[in-house]
């Protein structure tokens, strides 16, 4: 929820008093509907013992934590960091190889960026946990398998965001860079990339928040991570699938939605940011953010 | 330098992720017999998630009739049970673990094949398991893979035993696949599927979890030797580990250890089985 | 390439089901994400809250979950069968799960479309006498959906990558087959692999090509 609230009011007009009658009648018609919804699954999961308390009161054991939750959260952290900080290196290389002068440069990244961007991640991580021993003559552990496939998939949406936010930026100010002196790599590395990634930031927050995600496919090479540890861990030891599975989705609830806070605090309108134009046509917010596809 | 420092940053960043994911060498070794001499300590690999063979438990350490036969093993090495680290391992990286000298040992439901030895050694078989079916207490059905027809099977992605229930029991049996064994427990108690497959000791675990709402047919179909793995030709290790599962045989724990893993389960503690000499 | 094309009939089919996968959760995305965008610029307080909270929760949930949910949710728990026959009922699953999944990212960028949307233009059909559907319905979401072709694109992308994970439901698709082609034919790991690949580059890269030229053909000019 980048950006925060935003009034879409003026869609329609201010209910008179039958008009907000009729909507409180509608209101609690669908609330009615909603709760409805809920008590069928309530039951049904009822009918399937799915809310016995054996399957639920584990999950408040502090030891169910410090043996599964904690480090499964531990290793998909982990696969993270080293996910973000490896694409967004390969983002940040390939989207200046990309914007390069020279065509020998630019063609095979581009390449590069496109192939990544096509080839699914789960392909990207099977490849190379059963691929680097043909390879290398040594098998790759899963967190660098993980890793590999999180950096390349990742890093080409992210060299794409930072492309896009380079290209955005008025013409001014590179031509101004140029004119004060200042060599193609320092325009680029000292005015362009800076302004791109403020520009940038909460698409590329929300891409982490992609990343984040995705490293639960971990599980698929047995991955030390929050689903393979912490979901089928405790799983397997009090058969509870289920309530594992609403637990551990919560926990990345919480982290990603604490990034979302985070992308919103960074877009903020900061004084000294350059404005591409003025917000007119006035429209429901100045500017829109940039979304990053799931 | 808002630019300059940024760079700075993902490089000193990069470079130590790249250091650690690289880091930790292995010590070498000839055989594990020398390893647990000189060290007085063994890294063995087991399963983390199958009640009654190689589970990780709340509390943080494993249980299971696997683990009893890795410390059993150890300890005749001369390492005591406090000494062995347990590592996880699924079905796709025993091999390579054996191979890098991640874990020093294997006892992770480990079944003997010709392909296997091609890459690895084995000890034992320590236990002779074999295909069978956990069905719902209450059915009487299903008796055995031939009864499968029109019933829904589950088993774990990746493995080939239900494919085989389809080839040659039950052409009409429909097959799903997936990740654990748990979400197949999960359907089968819900009267989604009708049966799950795999070898008779891993299901046994279920049951004895599931007292009551779970029952093993008990009509193996296959036979399936766990052995124990080790590093490929370390045959010193293999005759170490021999003489330890011969005395475990003998002196009543091996008995024990099955009957304490799987009690209530229904299951049968059968013969010791033959080592297998080559 | 002898793996690829002694298995070239596995492999076809697999990339058909990653296709209907595909076709089916996008046609699904696109209506329930309209559907929720419509909530959540709705009069009513409740269905806004409802569509925020449902957006919050599939956003951020990573899609092995929300198939696992869809599957042994839905699908075990909630008792919903869709077909007698597994293989039917796991595919229609896995679209159920990835339109839950899929549609909140359309909502996502469909909202931002609204924002781009003058105000004086829903101001001015109001002014004509239309009610709020009528609206979202001709003024506002028309010139929405104009202004995000580029993202829908992206997200059509990224939906046909996500059908890889439905092997969480047990349904066949690519990423299964090269899985079980890699085990086999051990020794053709990279034909294997750039095979898949070239599928999806095949599959990817003209979505791409389409969704660029659309978005430029039908870009509102302000």
């Amino acid at each position: 929820m980048i950006g925060g609230p935003v009034s879409y009011a003026n869609l329609y007009e201010t209910p008179g008093p039958r008009g907000a009658r009729r909507n409180r009648v509608l209101a609690g018609v669908i609330a009615l509907v909603l709760l409805g919804l809920a008590y069928v699954t309530y039951v049904r999961f009822d009918a399937k013992e799915q809310w016995a308390a054996g399957k639920w009161t584990p999950l408040l054991r502090p030891e169910v934590w410090t043996t599964f939750i904690l480090p499964g959260l531990a290793g998909t952290l982990a696969a993270a960091v080293a996910g973000v900080v490896l694409a967004g290196l390969f983002g940040l290389v390939f989207a200046t190889a990309r914007l390069s002068d020279h065509r020998w440069i630019r063609w095979p990244a581009s390449a590069v960026v496109e192939f990544f961007r096509a080839v699914p991640l789960l392909l990207l991580i099977f490849f190379a946990f059963f691929g680097s021993y043909v390879f290398t003559g040594a098998n790759i552990s899963a967190f660098t398998a993980v890793v590999f496939g999180l950096t390349f998939y990742n890093g080409s949406v992210i060299a794409e965001i930072i492309r896009a936010g380079v290209l955005s930026l008025p013409r001014g100010q590179a031509e101004a860079a140029h004119a004060i002196g200042l060599r193609k790599g320092q325009v680029m590395r000292l005015v362009l990339l800076p302004q791109a990634f403020r520009a940038m930031m909460p698409a590329v927050i929300s891409q982490f928040v992609v990343l984040l995600k995705d490293s639960a496919l971990g599980l698929i090479v047995g991955y030390d991570e929050l689903v393979d540890r912490g979901l089928n861990g405790i799983a397997a030891n009090f058969s509870n699938v289920i309530p594992a599975a609403i637990l551990i989705a919560a926990i990345f609830i919480g982290i990603n939605l604490s990034l979302d806070r985070l992308a919103h605090w960074l877009s903020r309108p900061s004084g000294d940011r350059p404005r591409g134009r003025a917000a007119w046509p006035r429209t429901y917010r100045a500017t829109t953010p940039p979304s990053s596809p799931p | 330098m808002f630019g300059r420092s940024l760079y700075a940053v993902f490089a000193v960043v990069a470079l130590t992720a790249t250091a650690t994911a690289c880091g930790g060498g292995q010590d070498t070794y000839d055989s594990v017999v020398d390893k647990a001499k000189n060290d007085k300590k063994l890294v063995i690999g087991v399963k983390a998630d199958q009640p009654g063979l190689g589970l990780r438990t709340p509390d943080g350490g494993f249980s299971g009739f696997d683990i009893e036969v890795a410390k059993y093993v150890a300890k005749s090495l001369g390492v005591e049970a406090k000494d062995i680290t347990f590592k996880e391992t699924v079905s796709a990286n025993r091999e390579a673990f054996l191979q890098q000298g991640q874990v020093d040992m294997v006892v992770a439901t480990y079944s003997i094949t010709d392909a296997r030895k091609q890459k690895v050694s084995f000890a034992g078989p320590y236990f002779v398991a074999g295909q069978d079916l956990l069905v719902r207490a209450d059915d009487t059905a299903l008796t055995g893979p031939d009864t499968l027809n029109g019933k829904k099977l589950c088993s774990v992605a990746g493995s080939t035993p239900a494919q085989k229930v389809k080839e040659s029991y039950a052409k009409q049996v429909q097959l799903q696949e997936e990740r654990t064994y748990s979400a197949c427990v999960d359907r089968v108690l819900g009267g989604q599927l009708d049966a799950i497959t795999t070898d008779n000791v891993i299901l046994a675990g279920y049951a004895a979890q599931h007292t009551g709402k779970l029952k093993l047919v008990g009509k193996p179909f296959s036979t399936e030797k766990y052995g124990i793995g080790l590093k490929k030709d370390d045959s010193a290790g293999r005759k170490a580990v021999n003489e330890a599962l011969t005395t475990m045989f003998a002196d009543g724990s091996w008995k024990k250890a099955l009957e304490s893993s799987f009690g209530g389960a229904g299951f049968t503690v059968p013969e010791a089985p033959k080592l297998e000499q080559y | 390439m002898d793996a690829l094309l002694l298995e070239w009939d596995t492999v076809v089919a697999a990339f058909w089901m990653t296709v209907r996968l595909t076709a089916v959760s996008a046609l699904g995305s696109l209506v329930l994400g309209t559907l929720l965008t419509a909530m959540r610029v709705a009069p009513l307080a409740t269905l806004r809250r409802t569509a925020g909270v449902y957006v919050a929760v599939a956003r951020n949930t990573p899609l092995t979950l929300v198939l696992l949910f869809t599957g042994l949710g839905v699908g075990a728990n909630l008792g919903v069968e869709l077909s007698s026959d597994i293989a039917t009922n796991n595919f229609w699953l896995a679209c159920i799960g990835l339109t839950a999944y899929t549609s909140a990212f359309v909502c996502e960028a469909l909202r931002a479309g609204i924002n781009t949307v003058p105000v004086g233009q829903a101001e001015a059909a109001r002014s004509l006498g239309l009610g709020f559907l009528q609206t979202l319905g001709l003024i506002t979401l028309p010139q929405a959906f104009r202004a995000v072709i580029a993202p829908l694109g992206g997200i059509l992308i990224a939906l046909t990558k996500n059908t890889t994970i439905a092997l969480v439901v047990g349904v066949s698709e690519a990423s299964v087959r090269m899985r079980e082609m890699i085990e086999t034919y051990g020794d053709q790991v990279m034909q294997i692999f750039l095979g898949f690949a070239a599928g999806f580059v095949l599959l990817c890269l003209p979505m791409g090509l389409l969704f660029g030229w659309l978005s430029r053909r039908l870009a509102v000019a302000r």
